[in-house]
């Protein structure tokens, strides 16, 4: 479709509408009759339909018309002074995006100070400041809650934030790097090249490294098959690599469960987590930055807690 | 040779439908306000969910339910107005079966999660057609029994309907271009902030056409048929028709009111939703100031009632639409419940009441009885959905405001003050006073339910109403 770039259009626009709103005031007044006179009855129309159906002619009621009349005038004063006849920017010059841009600007300078001091210290620092966790909570529970909950223990297939299990690292630097620009973490489905019974071999030995319940002669029968098609993620031992967001598998932290059928849809199916970055979500709201340090401390925080 | 009585066939068809779907359609309403005080109240059954069961429940009632009541009295208005039987009566015929097949294709698609995702417009393409196919057929049955009718002028009511069937035609066909990819599957002919236009100025007309211009309709043969008494005013119905019509064409852009959509047509649209209020509230003036003289028939006839307070709920929406549409008032109200009690004071109060108060009034004559079974009944019916709207809309306007109040209050550090979580959970008392209102008006249906049931029982082997030999000037 096109996308009306033609000079043409605002004319076109700006013609329509003016003809428009002055056709209906010069109809409403062509239609104004004088008012009935004290006691004088409205003319009965002639016409009747179905045995009883009539109507009188009672003249238009005068109040209605200053309604009328009155929303006619608003419009037109409206149109004068914001945009709407095509490119006409109006008398004010007002723009949407003007206004927006304004406020961003007068929120900016007003909070400022608010977090310039926060800005100067170190996530650890700030993680330990109680007006700062206050700040990080609300931004938390704005931005974060959705997905990983309220209290930050997370659901099946959002990471808790309480456990001090990191799938890419919980120092300070690391955090926010996460915060900012988001995580995807992919794992590849394998069923295909496994096969139902690898799969389940593959599970099997899974479960063995962290101790659960697994049935040891497919779990042996598994060792290779994770040798080859899961240590380069998960590393030989399975304790998992940060750099990949490759989850530890010794450990008892399942993000999307670690029953045996879980870990076979895991590793069937493979899984796609996607976190987006909060740099993009906060989009481009005032203080940025400060927030995005102040939500790093507020997490940082969180992990530091007994 | 001439047919000597109207065809009620397919009328009496339509009427029945209309309470059948409006039943169906406010169980899911009531289902769906259930779910959003426990929302596993399905056990999870996906087709059952939320998003599946809302599209059907904004279908049902607004084209299953309010679609068969236009079905039905436009063809009774039409031919008792035009003093001929309906043209084409195997296309009459086709529209039922046609619209009752959209109906359940409809049901069936919607919760199994077939959807265009366009609001009020969900229905995959193959349904599109469907649905274009019923409604020129509607049109050539309308227009060709106007073309043919005996009485001179063309009654007022039916000014209303062709404006509706007109409109309705190009608005479905415009916004359902789509491309198809299967049989199931299909994606907008339009892109970005184009489709988002299309789609609203679709949307929003379909409420003024379908759900204002048509039940408009109604209300200009029922009232003054119930109230005994002559139209207010010829002049005004003239003036607020075309007023109406013309100016409802441009308010669309006022759903789209600080998003991609230029400002330009941001302010058009909300200035155009201004110089509505007046045509809008001309329609009502005209129903009201018909009953003078019959004032006193209020206390005793309870169809009245419905027909009078429908009226009433018509005034108020299409004075809060208006305001609502003021970019400053729309940044509190836009996607809150503030929105979901303007449209159901529309929905419930306007479009439900004038057409159980037109049933009421045209189902008796349709099955050979003087009236209803019960007026007790409808008594009932009407106290019940009064004050079913009322808890409804004041419950919804409340945790409306509340909402965007809570939605935009800010700490002094600049961040929100509410997360979305403790803003929902100020809303649960108030789902809870929605869901009361919501089932108190489904309630009723089923009081009318027993009602029509009765009177069909009860009525006479029916043949249909003569027309009259004389001709009326």
């Amino acid at each position: 479709m096109s996308d009306f770039t033609h000079g043409f259009w605002p004319i076109y626009i700006s013609v329509i509408t003016l003809v428009s709103i002055i056709g209906t005031w010069v109809f409403l007044k062509t239609q104004t009759t004088r008012k009935l006179a004290p006691g004088e009855k409205a003319e009965l129309m002639e016409h009747t339909w179905d045995e009883d159906l009539q109507d009188l002619n009672n003249p238009l009621p005068r109040w209605w018309l200053g309604l009328f009349y009155a929303t006619l005038i608003f419009s037109l004063a409206y149109l004068a002074l914001w945009p709407g006849l095509g490119n006409f920017a109006g008398l004010l010059g007002w723009t949407s995006l003007q206004e927006y841009q304004q406020e961003v600007k007068t929120a900016e300078a007003r909070f400022q100070p608010v977090y310039a001091g926060f800005m100067k210290q170190d996530i650890a620092t700030v993680a330990a400041n109680p007006e700062a966790h206050a700040i990080g909570r609300n931004l938390y529970l704005t931005y974060c809650s959705q997905c990983h909950g309220s209290d930050a223990t997370g659901a099946r297939g959002f990471p808790n934030l309480t456990d001090h299990d990191w799938l890419y690292g919980g120092d300070p630097d690391t955090l926010k790097a996460t915060i900012t620009d988001g995580r995807s973490g992919m794992m590849p489905a394998l069923g295909e090249a496994l096969g139902p019974q690898g799969t389940k071999e593959v599970a099997n030995y899974v479960l063995s490294l962290s101790g659960r319940k697994h049935d040891a002669r497919l779990a042996s029968a598994g060792r290779q098959k994770f040798a080859e098609n899961c240590a380069a993620c998960h590393m030989p031992d399975g304790s998992g690599m940060a750099a990949m967001g490759a989850p530890n598998l010794t450990d008892k932290v399942w993000l999307y469960g670690g029953s045996e059928a879980s870990i076979i849809e895991s590793i069937a199916k493979g899984r796609n987590g996607v976190m987006p970055g909060a740099a993009q979500t906060l989009g481009t709201t005032s203080n940025r930055d400060a927030k995005l340090h102040l939500l790093a401390a507020y997490i940082y925080g969180l992990s530091q807690q007994k | 040779m001439e047919a000597t009585t109207y065809n009620y066939k397919v009328v009496r068809q339509f009427a029945i439908m209309t309470v059948v779907w409006g039943i169906v359609g406010m169980l899911v309403g009531v289902i769906l306000a259930a779910q959003l005080i426990w929302p596993d109240l399905t056990f999870g059954i996906e087709w059952l969910s939320y998003g599946r069961l809302r599209p059907l429940h904004t279908n049902a009632v607004i084209f299953a339910f309010g679609g068969s009541g236009l079905f039905a009295v436009s063809y009774y208005i039409v031919q008792r107005t035009c003093q001929v039987r309906l043209w084409a009566e195997g296309l009459a015929a086709f529209t039922f079966w046609g619209w009752m097949a959209v109906i359940v294709l409809a049901a069936i698609t919607l919760p199994m999660g077939y959807t265009s995702t366009k609001e009020y417009a969900e229905l995959e393409w193959p349904i599109d057609i469907l649905i274009a196919l019923v409604w020129v057929a509607y049109a050539l049955v309308f227009f060709g029994t106007i073309a043919k009718r005996k009485t001179k002028h063309i009654y007022v009511s039916n000014w209303f309907f062709g404006a509706y069937i007109l409109t309705i035609a190009i608005l479905h066909i415009v916004n359902s271009m789509e491309l198809p990819v299967t049989l199931t599957k299909s994606y907008s002919a339009y892109a970005g902030v184009q489709d988002a236009m299309v789609q609203w100025w679709y949307g929003h007309n379909a409420v003024g056409f379908f759900l204002t211009t048509a039940f408009l309709g109604m209300m200009y043969y029922f009232i003054p048929k119930q109230a005994g008494r002559p139209i207010y005013s010829y002049r005004l119905s003239v003036v607020h028709f075309w007023s109406l019509n013309f100016i409802y064409m441009w308010a669309g852009p006022h759903h789209l009111q600080y998003t991609a959509l230029p400002d330009w047509a941001q302010s058009l649209g909300m200035v155009f939703s201004l110089m509505l209020l007046a045509p809008s509230w001309g329609g009502m003036m005209n129903g009201i100031m018909t009953l003078s003289g019959a004032w006193h028939k209020l206390r005793t006839d309870p169809i009245l009632k419905f027909m009078v307070t429908a009226l009433s709920f018509y005034g108020m929406s299409t004075f809060e639409g208006p305001m609502m549409s003021i970019k400053t008032v729309n940044a509190l109200s836009h996607y809150t419940e503030w929105t979901i009690g303007h449209v159901h004071s529309g929905a419930l109060g306007w479009v439900a009441m004038i057409t159980i108060g037109s049933m009421y009034y045209l189902i008796p004559r349709l099955f050979g009885r003087e009236s209803m079974y019960s007026t007790q009944l409808i008594e009932w019916h009407f106290w019940w959905s009064t004050i079913g709207v009322v808890l409804y809309i004041a419950s919804m306007w409340i945790a409306g405001v509340a909402q965007g109040l809570m939605w935009r209050a800010a700490n002094a550090d600049g961040t929100l003050t509410y997360s979305f979580a403790q803003v929902l959970n100020t809303m649960y008392p108030f789902y809870g006073i929605r869901l009361l209102g919501g089932a108190l008006f489904f309630s009723g249906m089923l009081l009318m339910a027993w009602n029509v049931w009765k009177t069909v029982r009860m009525g006479r082997v029916v043949n249909d109403a003569p027309i009259p030999q004389a001709v009326h000037a």
